[in-house]
Parts: C-alpha cells; sequence; structure tokens
C-alpha cells in the first residue's frame, strides 16, 4: 500500500554545504564558551592526568604518560565533542527550533541535511582535537610533523561518532535520551580503549570487546603518529572506523526519514 | 479583481517591484545533475493558463487505518489564490505537505508545475514558497542573517541577493529590524518575515498554512494586503485558514475539505450561493426558546451554536416582522463563508 519512497543509500547532494556553514555561522557567534567546553576540559584532563597520575606511574609503553595520555584525549575529545554536536545540538535543530523543517521548504532534501550534520559534528571535533594538539606540542609532549597526519584520522573518526550520535538523537524523544548511549556507549568504550591505560595490559575478551569499538581503532593510529613512530595495520583500523560511520550515517538518514517524513 | 493581463500590466507598473531587480545566478548545484529550471523562465508559461500550477488526483493517505486524506482531486490554475478550509483534523495540513513531500502519498499523484512528487521534490522546492504553520525562524540569527541563510540554501548568495534582501526588507517593513534578534520581533514581524523568507527564490507558487493566526487585525491586515499584492503579481497561493473572512476576502476559490474529502469546491460568492439562505438572523438562546415555542412561525432553517441560534432564510422581513411583533431582540446580516461552513461540516466542536 504505502510506496516506499526513500532508498536504502543516502544521496545527499553539494547542497549540504551551505547547511553546514550555517552551523558555522552559529557556531561563531558562540565560539568563546563552545570552544572553553570542547577543548578547555580535555586540556584540563591532559594536565590533571598527566601531571598528577604521571608522577605514580612513570613510563608506559615506553613513553611518559603525560604523552600516552596525550595522544588518547585527542582522540577522546573528538568523539565527545563531535557526539554532543551529533545529539544535543542537532536535536535541537530538529525537535526544538524546527531548523529542519525550515529547510525541507527549500531544494534541500533530509539526505543533505543529515550529511551536514555528520560533516559537521566531524568539523567541531577535528577543531577540538587540532587545539588539543596545539597545547601538546607547546607541552612538548609531540614527537614530530607526523601529528599532523593524525588530523584527517580524527576527521574521519569524528565523522564516525557524530553519525552514531545522529542515530541515536533519531530516535530520542528528549534530551534525557542521550544519557543512555553517554552511559552505555560512549563512557565504556572510553575506558576500554586505551586512552587512558594500555589496552594490552587487560584480559583477551575485553581486548576483543575494545577493537570491536571504533574509538580503541583511532587511538591505534593517532598514539604512534603522535610520538614519532607508525602505526601498524592502518587500514584495517581505518576500515573499521569507516564501516562505523558510514552504516551510522545510512542508519541515521534513514530513521531521521522515518521521523520526520510521515 | 483583476484580470491575468491587468494584474501584469499592474505588477510591472509598481515601483520596488521584485521582479525588476536582477536575476540570480542557477540554483543549480546537485551531485546528480538534476537539471533545477529557473524561476524567472515562466512569466510567460503562467499567463497562457494551460498547465494547471498544482493538480492533485484521487490523493490519499492513511495513518494506521484511517484515511487522514481520502480522495483529493484538485486542479489549480496558474495565478490563483486557492483556500483550502476545513475543521482541525479535516486534512489540510497533510494534504499540504504532500505538496511539498513532506509526507509520503499513499495513493493517487501530485503534480507542482508540471513535475510531480516525490521523483522532483527539489526542483519543486526550488520554485516554491513555504510559509509554515509554526514558527521555524532561526533564533540564533539576525532577521537579515534569516534572509542570507535561507537564500543560501537556494544556492543565492553575492550583491544580487543583497538587493533582493533589502527589497524584501521593505516589502515586509522590517528594514528598522534588520539586525535584530529573532526573539526580540512581535508575532505579527516574525510572520512577514517568514513570508518575506519564503520569497527569496522569487517562487511561482507560496504554500501558506495558517499564516494569520495568532496575529493581531493589524499585523492580519498587512499580510493580506502583501498576500493581494502577490496575486496581483500572478503568483499562485494556496492558503488554510480558521478564518472564514479571510479565505473569503482573499481566495478566488475555496475546496472546503472534511474528514479528507473535499465537499465543495467554488469561489466563496458561488459557495454562499449554492448553500445557503441570503440572510441570516440572530438571537439569543432565551429569546430563541419563545420563538421555537411558538408553532405558527414561519418556516425557516434554524442552528444553534452556543448559545446563540441561527435563522437562515431568503425572507428576512417576514421572520422579523414575526420576532417584532414578538418583542424578541434580534440582528440580521447577510449570509457568509462560515454559514457555509458550519452547514458542510456541521457544528460540533471538533479535537
Amino acid at each position: 500500500m504505502s510506496r516506499v519512497r526513500h532508498p536504502l543509500f543516502p544521496r545527499p547532494s553539494l547542497r549540504f554545504i551551505p547547511v553546514w556553514r550555517r552551523n558555522l555561522r552559529v557556531w561563531r557567534k558562540l565560539m568563546l564558551p563552545s570552544l572553553l567546553g570542547n577543548f578547555g576540559e580535555p586540556v584540563l584532563y591532559l594536565l590533571a592526568f598527566g601531571y598528577g597520575f604521571g608522577r605514580l606511574v612513570g613510563e608506559l609503553d615506553g613513553m611518559s604518560y603525560m604523552v600516552f595520555i596525550a595522544s588518547g584525549i585527542i582522540c577522546s575529545s573528538a568523539m565527545f565533542t563531535a557526539s554532543f554536536e551529533g545529539m544535543y545540538s542537532a536535536y535541537t535543530r530538529m525537535a526544538e527550533q524546527n531548523t529542519w523543517l525550515a529547510m525541507l521548504g527549500t531544494p534541500l532534501t533530509l539526505d543533505d541535511i543529515v550529511f551536514a550534520e555528520a560533516v559537521w559534528a566531524a568539523t567541531k571535533g577535528l577543531v577540538s582535537a587540532a587545539a588539543i594538539l596545539v597545547v601538546a606540542s607547546v607541552l612538548g609532549l609531540v614527537a614530530d610533523a607526523r601529528a599532523l597526519l593524525a588530523l584527517p584520522v580524527v576527521f574521519l573518526a569524528a565523522f564516525t561518532f557524530g553519525s552514531l550520535a545522529l542515530v541515536v538523537t533519531s530516535v530520542a524523544r528528549s534530551y534525557d535520551f542521550f544519557l543512555y548511549y553517554f552511559t552505555l556507549a560512549v563512557t565504556p568504550m572510553l575506558l576500554l580503549s586505551g586512552v587512558f591505560f594500555p589496552l594490552q595490559e587487560m584480559p583477551d575478551w575485553i581486548q576483543w570487546l575494545a577493537l570491536s569499538l571504533p574509538l580503541a581503532h583511532v587511538v591505534e593510529i593517532v598514539r604512534p603518529l603522535m610520538t614519532g613512530t607508525w602505526p601498524t595495520q592502518v587500514a584495517l583500523h581505518l576500515a573499521v572506523i569507516f564501516i562505523y560511520g558510514a552504516v551510522a550515517l545510512v542508519a541515521a538518514t534513514t530513521l531521521i526519514h522515518r521521523r520526520l517524513i510521515r | 479583481m483583476l484580470l491575468p493581463a491587468q494584474a501584469r500590466d499592474h505588477y510591472r507598473a509598481m515601483r520596488n517591484d521584485l521582479a525588476d531587480a536582477p536575476d540570480f545566478p542557477d540554483p543549480t548545484m546537485n551531485m546528480h545533475a538534476e537539471p533545477v529550471p529557473s524561476a524567472q523562465d515562466t512569466g510567460v508559461s503562467r499567463s497562457a493558463g494551460t498547465a494547471p500550477a498544482i493538480a492533485m488526483t484521487g490523493l490519499r493517505k492513511i495513518y494506521s487505518g484511517v484515511p487522514v486524506v481520502d480522495g483529493i482531486d484538485l486542479s489549480i490554475p496558474p495565478g490563483e489564490f486557492f483556500g483550502l478550509l476545513g475543521p482541525n483534523g479535516a486534512g489540510k495540513t497533510t494534504t499540504l505537505r504532500m505538496l511539498l513531500g513532506l509526507t509520503p502519498i499513499d495513493a493517487g499523484s501530485v503534480r507542482v508545475l508540471g513535475m510531480s512528487i516525490p521523483e522532483h521534490e527539489r526542483e519543486i522546492r526550488a520554485r516554491l514558497g513555504v510559509v509554515p504553520q509554526f514558527d521555524t525562524l532561526d533564533p540564533d540569527f539576525s532577521v537579515e542573517e534569516n534572509l542570507l541563510t535561507y537564500a543560501s540554501y537556494f544556492g543565492q548568495s553575492g550583491p544580487a541577493l543583497k538587493q533582493r534582501i533589502d527589497d524584501l526588507l521593505d516589502l515586509a517593513n522590517l528594514e528598522a529590524r534588520r539586525h535584530a534578534r529573532i526573539n526580540t520581533l512581535s508575532g505579527g514581524m516574525k510572520r512577514r518575515l517568514t513570508l518575506a523568507r519564503a520569497l527569496i527564490n522569487r517562487p511561482e507558487v507560496v504554500i501558506l498554512d495558517e499564516p494569520t493566526t495568532g496575529l493581531d487585525p493589524q499585523a492580519r491586515h498587512h499580510l493580506w494586503r502583501q498576500l493581494r499584492r502577490l496575486r496581483e503579481r500572478g503568483v499562485t497561493l494556496v492558503l488554510t485558514t480558521h478564518y472564514m473572512e479571510e479565505a473569503e476576502e482573499l481566495c478566488d476559490r475555496i475546496a472546503i475539505i472534511d474528514a479528507g474529502r473535499i465537499i465543495a469546491c467554488d469561489s466563496p460568492q458561488a459557495l454562499i450561493a449554492a448553500h445557503v439562505e441570503p440572510w441570516v438572523i440572530s438571537l439569543n438562546a432565551v429569546s430563541a426558546r419563545r420563538f421555537i415555542a411558538d408553532p405558527s412561525m414561519l418556516p425557516a432553517r434554524m442552528l444553534e451554536i452556543a448559545d446563540t441560534w441561527l435563522i437562515y432564510t431568503a425572507d428576512p422581513a417576514a421572520v422579523r416582522a414575526e420576532l417584532e411583533s414578538a418583542g424578541l431582540p434580534h440582528s440580521t446580516r447577510a449570509a457568509n463563508l462560515e454559514d457555509v461552513f458550519l452547514k458542510l461540516t456541521g457544528h460540533d466542536l471538533r479535537e
């Protein structure tokens, strides 16, 4: 009876760029508090854990704990920033401000809009990671220019985390719903993925669990790049991150379509 | 009412004419190479009046077994100001949403500007203006930034857009508020801005979902003037409203919808002539009870709404004579669209 209209794969057009620029324009107005949240907090963690905890730990995997945690926090802050953007901010635009509804009165489609939101979340994740990279290099925690290669990896990772967050947004009925995802997914992933302590010390099954989630793969690429070595199995790590992102984008687009086009 | 040709001349003669402003670059920027027809090459075909601007055939929408839109056939010629009236839940908004590709069509078809939904929703929306029922302005932006941002979704930018925004702010009487935040605007200003925003792409068809709900009379009249000007320019307008005098005032033709079906469709005058007696005498409930208690009264159609009784008649003098001889206070007016609406959709509360 009902005609299935929406194709399985989203077909975003270049019209996603004005949507991305719209978000950038809003962000520029609120840049200071936003930067403080996305960048100030991780830097505090870096300093507190690095100096405080680092004295107790000494060296880990042949590097100072400060260096170890700096590379981890770059990844985790990209994850948090992109997740926040894909949930609280995107939900506001979808459900509170009807921003997307207004966009649907123009040649934009939801494919464009959802893709733009994922790219925007990736952009914010990249900005916060880059800011931490700057602090880390000022503190002498970065080995060489190889660390810059971490940024495109972080951008892809933030795209993935933003898309995953948009899936959560697509089924959210209120802001409270996001706590489930943070508590049940983001925080466990943060603790398991080698951000604060090496994954290799963990029992096998935890390592397997961690490696089945995207964040550990991001850390596996970014940490060597920060410490002046080359990561191994890059294609595998990137593939895991990419597949999570692609599947999440398809799911988010489909679910948001189902929610709004009815 | 101006004829289309006169309307066009009138339109050209107007100062500050938006159609005289420089054209925008082609808004096509689609990866999938679907050409988006530019809005300005349609002035001729519009006056030719052959193909309808909007055509719906057998349109249906069913939500969990309940038909909300239940077989709507409608053809709206270019340049017409068309009104959709109906009680809450009659299917007006759903019909408009299907027109925009925001609600999937369960059966039937919709063609807008000769293109079908949903295959061509992108191209159609490039040539449409939308004034939604609820405020969708961007609260983080100023008045001007709202227009700039919305224009960017159509692929517009540059000096031509600046000129366009100046013209639209002038039209909406919002020049002084150019840099104001949205939350400092009154309801009327927000509506004017929403209409201005809907016109940014020089739409050939403008869809308005209850545009004057919640406005004070001054703001409503200002909006009406804007809509009449669009009508004079040959823009096709589709409006839903709960205000009968608004529909009567503005619309060339009106469809009354109930339970997802069109139950009447004609010009306001024709609807009144066809469905109700020309005169309405109203009296209060106390008077009415005495009036009805007397079986010798003239045969006339009567309707009770809340505490008021309405007597519909072609011969008001006779009824008035009866009422006056009984000493009952009353008032007489010409029948209007509201009377048609109440007759056709009943007078029970809809929730």
